[in-house]
């Protein structure tokens, strides 16, 4: 009887190595969770795209949002951009972080595509996106209203990404702030 | 003719030389820090193109990464807090060599279960006697013992 079920045992491994390899065919490698999940937004003192006041941690902390991470030379935070504004006009407070670009480049594409962000951090040297673990834009980054990063988004926000992981959490933190 | 294609051909390839000579290079204050960035550089893996040393890409992270190691061992960090700084922005995947615990003891745990296991299965094959492992009911009934040696009795007169 047991020689009987050795014989199985290569079907048995094979049907297990399938659905490890069919799970792995559904997972996008670059999808690493933050370490700074959990963690405070880290403090920062750098200008604002016009070049004209210092922003620091306190400018952004306060209210359940989003900060997105983006640049000029990213062509898929051009695909994303219209569903960034979208969600700006429906009240969602995004902030930007323009991320080693050119100052002017950057004004430029704000002032032709339109400017969802309530402000725009210029982080030239990309030293914010260095203490953040940005590896690449776009990343989007959920914040609660004492400036926790409570969720990390590598790649385009669009309607489905927001509906069905962004707006949740957005939603049950803005409950929790309001307790 | 001749001699105009091998002038643009060596042109090329001067331009070419040129490429590869925009990977940046370091200065260091002291040679050892130059070991230890060698070191440091392959032991950190490029968090976006994940199967690279930030030594190997030229991603522009791998680039920031390598420009932040220069400048923190200069300032005379050890290797251990620049792992650690590494490490807490980018999680224990930005090291080639993981630190042992939490979500990593499956990882580092791995091949020494996968050696026991082996181990069990051929202690188990080796200890099973040969004898059994042979089916006695496969041997040849009476009468086909007495058909081989009718056919053996046969060659043998062929022969």
């Amino acid at each position: 009887m047991v020689s009987r079920l050795k014989l199985f045992a290569p079907l048995i491994l094979f049907a297990v190595m399938a659905l490890f390899l069919f799970r792995g065919l559904g997972l996008d490698p670059n999808e690493m969770p933050s370490a700074l999940i959990d963690q405070p937004l880290p403090a920062f003192r750098l200008p604002d795209l016009a070049e004209t006041t210092i922003l620091t941690r306190s400018d952004v902390v306060g209210q359940v949002s989003l900060l997105n991470v983006w640049a000029t030379w990213c062509v898929a935070c051009r695909v994303e951009h219209p569903y960034l504004l979208d969600l700006a006009e429906r009240g969602v407070p995004i902030f930007g972080l323009n991320y080693k670009d050119d100052g002017s480049d950057a004004r430029k594409w704000l002032l032709d595509l339109g400017n969802p962000y309530r402000l725009d951090i210029a982080d030239r040297e990309g030293t914010l996106g260095l203490d953040l673990g940005v590896y690449g834009a776009p990343e989007t980054y959920l914040l609660d209203a004492a400036g926790v990063i409570r969720y990390r988004h590598v790649g385009i926000v669009d309607q489905q990404v927001w509906e069905s992981i962004l707006q949740p959490l957005y939603l049950s933190l803005q409950s929790e702030a309001g307790l | 003719m001749k001699r105009i294609l091998l002038i643009a051909f060596t042109g090329l390839m001067l331009i070419a030389g040129s490429a590869l000579g925009l990977i940046e290079t370091y200065e260091f204050s002291n040679p050892e820090l130059e070991v230890r960035y060698q070191r440091l550089s392959e032991e950190l893996r490029c968090p976006k193109c994940q199967n690279q040393t930030i030594e190997d890409s030229n991603a522009p992270i791998a680039q920031d990464l390598r420009k932040l190691l220069h400048q923190q061992l200069e300032q005379g960090a050890s290797d251990e807090e620049i792992l650690d700084y590494m490490v807490a922005r980018y999680g224990e995947f930005v090291r080639y060599r993981p630190r042992f615990g939490g979500t990593t003891t499956v990882l580092w745990m791995a091949p020494v279960f996968l050696l026991l296991a082996g181990l069990v299965v051929l202690i188990l094959t080796l200890r099973s006697k040969p004898e059994a492992r042979i089916d006695k009911s496969a041997g040849l009934s009476d009468a086909e013992k007495a058909r081989l040696d009718a056919l053996l009795v046969e060659t043998e007169k062929h022969s």
